[in-house]
């Protein structure tokens, strides 16, 4: 139980860390960008719910308050789900508007994130298998040249093949303004398509940080004493490769994808902008561009946030699946 | 192997000395002898000369906007023009600069943070250890792209180059500080740096004359990933739109290439020759790195 208490109390600890960093960084600036915000925002619509005011002023910090102060309304109003108003989408409030760009993201990425660690691990653990092949030499070179190709170049290219030359998939957001968004089939269909093309940007490059991990790791469980005497035993290959490789080299694998996970958000969010998908990332660089403060700050906090569940989950998982890691833990 | 252990150890004195001179080619000779870090070591060279001859090897000045406006390419223009009258091929020579220089300064920023903050942890250990490794562990998990653009938007003036050097030097250090403090834990109780400490040397002197020269292939390493790692932020910073969007560099004029409707106007080589560059200089680095490896592990080293 130690393992798993351990990781809880370190979620809780960096979720403490990720809120204080969010509450930091706005602080540090030389600029007071609550004031004109509010300024912006008063010229644009004569009135401001008094609520929201205070949310932006707790989210990005006023002058004359003392910053312990400051820190307790913010924490108070990030507890009551509170984050201030938008200014570029005036008069909605930032949770309205991240609402609705949420769900593009966790498909996109949930999709590309699971199909990337399956296909990089299956694919890692069958170039371990046949190493030092021709086959290897050519996958491993191959990848680390296709791992450095950016994920927005990579966009860039699939529009212009694709999309304008081919004229196959639509070049940009996440469905057509002819389809009325809802649970409807031509909706579907239409956001399927408009769905590929990013897909596509991030899966180019996604599987290969776990092929190489899956790969290296692979390939010392194989030279392992423990393998090296299931040969002996005579093992068939495949018991040999998938219950005596494979199940040990996955483990590491497993905690790199909370890490990785981290990349892939950034790689989204510039997909996305190349795309104009209607996704967290867009957003997050639209407020950027717009100095929409409160909303930029939301985004930054929901994203770290996310990516700290997703790690939380996978240190459990690997908690399960690994018991020499609560042992260890536990001496 | 030819090792300057074989000289006459008479003369010890001047074989110190000697032996340090001779080291030097020692490494580069595993190095060369590597397949991959040869490939990686010539391409760098490549890309270092044309940062240097710039203003040599480009046709034409990359800040002249005269030209006819999305020309393809042809003898007068290696890969036509933008969409605002710039020559594409001298700006492509001109981005090595920027990318090489960003990638030099932030990649140096972030070793030195990572070296202090994981050399500090890793010896110092107890409550610095832990506060250390949580700051290290939160930097870690918090999703890098974000975290720069949110302090990028924060930064005075919008800021040029220097300010995406700083943005990306304080937010990647954190993996490399924690190999670092790793390393370190296994070196810190070798009976080498017990004697040193019993010997009444101090902390930095330790940290920095003993253990670190030990853990000079892994600070390479780091230092080398750290530089890729940079040049691949800056382009993509850049591309948004965050820093000076005149800089001229690889990102920047991926920027234009996209906000200009290259995309639409044919500019195919607008399109591909600032990221080709981009990915072959990562390659270099990434190929020079497989070759790093193989110095500190001699089962990696390719007869």
């Amino acid at each position: 139980m130690t393992y798993f208490a351990r990781r809880i109390g370190f979620f809780v600890l960096t979720l403490w860390g990720a809120v204080t960093l969010n509450f930091l960084i706005p602080r540090m600036s030389s600029g007071d960008p609550a004031q004109a915000i509010l300024e912006q925002v008063a010229v644009k619509d004569g009135y401001v719910d008094p609520a929201q005011l205070e949310a932006v002023r707790a989210m990005l910090g006023v002058s004359d308050a003392s910053l312990w102060s400051q820190y307790v309304d913010y924490l108070q109003n990030l507890a009551a789900g509170n984050f201030g108003v938008s200014y570029t989408y005036f008069p909605y409030t930032v949770t309205d508007v991240i609402g609705d760009a949420l769900p593009w993201t966790i498909v996109l990425l949930g999709t590309t994130l699971v199909l990337s660690f399956v296909i990089g691990t299956l694919l890692g653990a069958w170039v371990a298998w046949r190493r030092n092949s021709g086959f290897d030499a050519i996958v491993t070179v191959g990848s680390s040249f296709l791992g450095t190709l950016p994920f927005f170049w990579l966009a860039l290219l699939l529009i212009y093949v694709f999309a304008i030359t081919l004229g196959w998939l639509p070049s940009s957001g996440g469905y057509s303004g002819a389809v009325e968004p809802g649970p409807s089939p031509e909706f579907f269909v239409d956001a399927w398509q408009h769905f590929l093309l990013p897909a596509a940007a991030i899966m180019i490059t996604g599987p290969i940080g776990w092929m190489l991990g899956m790969r290296n790791n692979m390939v010392a469980s194989l030279g392992e004493d423990f393998a090296r005497f299931g040969r002996a035993k005579g093992l068939s290959a495949r018991v040999l490769a998938l219950n005596y490789g494979a199940r040990v080299a996955i483990l590491p694998n497993i905690t790199g994808f909370a890490l990785a996970l981290g990349g892939l958000v950034g790689g989204t969010a510039l997909v996305e902008q190349v795309f104009n998908y209607p996704g967290m990332g867009r957003l997050l660089l639209e407020a950027v561009s717009n100095k929409d403060f409160p909303l930029m700050q939301t985004i930054f906090l929901f994203s770290t946030v996310g990516v700290l569940v997703a790690n939380l989950g996978a240190d459990l998982l690997y908690g399960v699946l690994d018991p020499r890691a609560r042992r260890k833990e536990a001496a | 192997m030819m090792t300057a252990a074989t000289l006459d150890p008479t003369t010890r004195p001047v074989t110190v000395t000697r032996a340090r001179a001779l080291r030097a080619p020692q490494w580069f000779v595993i190095l060369w002898r590597n397949k991959k870090a040869r490939f990686g070591m010539i391409l760098l060279a490549a890309f270092v000369l044309m940062a240097a001859l710039a203003p040599w090897l480009a046709p034409y000045d990359p800040r002249y906007s005269g030209f006819e406006t999305g020309l393809p390419p042809s003898a007068e223009h290696w890969f036509g023009t933008t969409g605002r009258g710039y020559d594409v091929a001298s700006q492509a020579i001109w981005g090595a600069r920027t990318s090489l220089l960003v990638g030099l300064v932030a990649g140096t920023v972030s070793t030195a943070i990572a070296l202090a903050i994981g050399m500090t942890a890793g010896y110092l250990g107890g409550l610095t250890d832990e506060v250390l490794s949580f700051l290290t562990n939160l930097v870690l998990v918090v999703p890098t792209l974000p975290l720069m653009v949110v302090l990028a938007a924060y930064m005075p003036g919008g800021g040029g180059v220097w300010m995406v050097v700083l943005v990306i030097g304080i937010t990647g250090w954190a993996g490399a500080a924690r190999n670092k403090r790793a390393q370190i834990l296994t070196l810190r109780n070798r009976e080498y740096i017990q004697g040193a400490r019993q010997a009444g040397d101090g902390i930095f002197h330790i940290i920095f004359r003993e253990i670190a020269p030990n853990m000079t292939s892994l600070i390479v390493v780091g230092f080398i990933a750290a530089v890729g790692g940079a040049i691949g932020a800056e382009a993509g910073l850049a591309f948004i739109g965050i820093g000076d969007p005149d800089t001229i560099s690889w990102g920047t004029m991926l920027y234009w290439a996209n906000s200009d409707g290259a995309l639409l106007t044919g500019g195919f080589a607008r399109l591909v020759v600032p990221g080709l560059l981009l990915a072959l200089l990562t390659t270099a680095l990434t190929f020079i790195n497989f070759g790093v490896d193989a110095l500190s592990n001699p089962h990696l080293r390719e007869q």
